[in-house]
């Protein structure tokens, strides 16, 4: 398949499509593993709200794509038949999960930076975008309050689970300073909502007697197509499917 | 015969939420609109995105208004305004109670999320005491958590305010 080039705002909604669909992915790998019952439904059912955010937005780009490029997109192709430099979504959310205090530093991440975006998309002129805003940050308050409590729980928890929190905030904090690059063909200006972010963060992790990383190197790449090798390994698992039985339906 | 918006109400009053099967989805708040077009507009809004029922919903509304002889429909979706319980209708809750789940209580507006705060004096669908507790902001559907009475001790299902 060929690399696609859309023009603006469309690789935008494809990014915020991506994000959502991979972390989901990501997150659904806990089903039937998590810590206890309760907890596996938790991360899930989050994973259920991200799938459903993912499918807004490729509907939304494939109606776009399909009325400027003549085409025939839907959100399973959009899904299931591009290649890895075609996804756009933050390289936050194609990291492997390691432990549960991985998982949680992340959704609390990126779940805050969500809550950001999507709160400012509300605003949006377009009307599609601001309604999946609308619809989605009702949910995503649900998983920033759960996300959070988690942080606080396992950083000012036992030791191990200190540890443990320590080790995810060094390893996802060089992916964070990807939430404010913009690209040319970004909807609004992502930098503006850093300060709210960092004082979300910075309270929380105050809360869990963590301190906030300070000036280091943060990795980037995501919203151009540049990813690190994970990605590959989520999307053959992901799309199986559809490339050994194409156009497979339920 | 001419078909009439009431009728068609009262068609979709028969038509359940899958997972919930003593909810009409007029109970449940998410028909937005029925529009005497050709084809007839049944426009609905899911509870939350990622609502798995709503294909299933789709296919019953078409299903329902064909049996009653009205073919020519098609459903379309809205997310703004954002579906909330205080549409559910205050019949639904009782059904919801009835049912054994407990219905949500108060406002949208007043759920404020802050960490470590939950929402008390759910009553008990099995023995209606408010001596409850919060197990999990998450139960067994996007629109349900979970929580347990301290007097009967069994666990129930909440449908949370959203």
């Amino acid at each position: 398949m060929s690399t696609m080039h859309f023009s603006k705002n469309i690789n935008n909604v494809l990014h915020l499509a991506d994000s959502a669909l991979i972390l989901a992915q990501r997150n659904s790998e806990w089903c039937a593993h998590g810590p206890i019952l309760e907890q596996d439904i938790a991360i899930t059912n989050i994973t259920l709200d991200l799938i459903g955010q993912a499918r807004n937005f490729y509907q939304y780009a494939a109606s776009l794509i399909n009325s400027t490029n003549q085409k025939n997109e839907t959100e399973d192709t959009l899904a299931y038949l591009r290649t890895e430099r075609e996804f756009l979504n933050l390289l936050i959310c194609e990291l492997p999960n390691v432990d549960w205090a991985h998982t949680v530093v992340r959704q609390f991440l990126f779940s805050s930076f969500q809550q950001q975006l999507f709160l400012a998309l509300q605003e949006n002129t377009d009307d599609a975008i601001q309604a999946i805003a609308t619809k989605s940050i009702k949910e995503t308050n649900y998983h920033v309050k759960w996300s959070a409590e988690w942080v606080i729980r396992l950083g000012d928890g036992t030791l191990e689970s200190r540890e443990r929190t320590l080790n995810a905030i060094e390893a996802l904090w060089p992916y964070t300073g990807e939430f404010f690059t913009n690209e040319p063909t970004d909807m609004m200006d992502v930098s503006l909502l850093k300060k709210a972010w960092l004082d979300k963060i910075t309270n929380v992790f105050l809360e869990a007697s963590l301190s906030v990383p300070e000036n280091i190197f943060m990795h980037s790449g995501g919203k151009k197509g540049v990813h690190t090798e994970h990605l590959g390994f989520i999307l053959s698992e992901m799309q199986y499917l559809q490339r050994m039985y194409p156009g497979a339906q339920w | 015969m001419t078909i009439t918006k009431e009728h068609i109400l009262r068609l979709l009053e028969e038509v359940c939420d899958p997972e919930i099967p003593v909810l009409s989805i007029l109970d449940l708040g998410i028909v937005r609109d029925v529009v005497l077009s050709n084809p007839i507009e049944i426009i609905i809004t899911p509870t939350y995105s990622g609502c798995p029922a709503m294909d299933a919903i789709a296919i019953d509304i078409k299903l329902r208004l064909a049996e009653a002889g009205i073919k020519n429909t098609t459903i379309s979706y809205v997310l703004n305004p954002a579906w909330t319980t205080d549409w559910m209708s205050e019949r639904g809750k009782e059904k919801l109670l009835a049912y054994g789940i407990a219905p949500p209580v108060g406002l949208a507006s007043r759920v404020n999320n802050l960490l470590f705060e939950e929402q008390t004096h759910i009553v008990c669908p099995l023995c209606k005491s408010n001596n409850t507790e919060l197990i999990s902001e998450f139960g067994s559907t996007s629109c349900k958590s979970l929580y347990k009475c301290n007097d009967c001790k069994e666990p129930f299902d909440h449908f949370k305010c959203h």
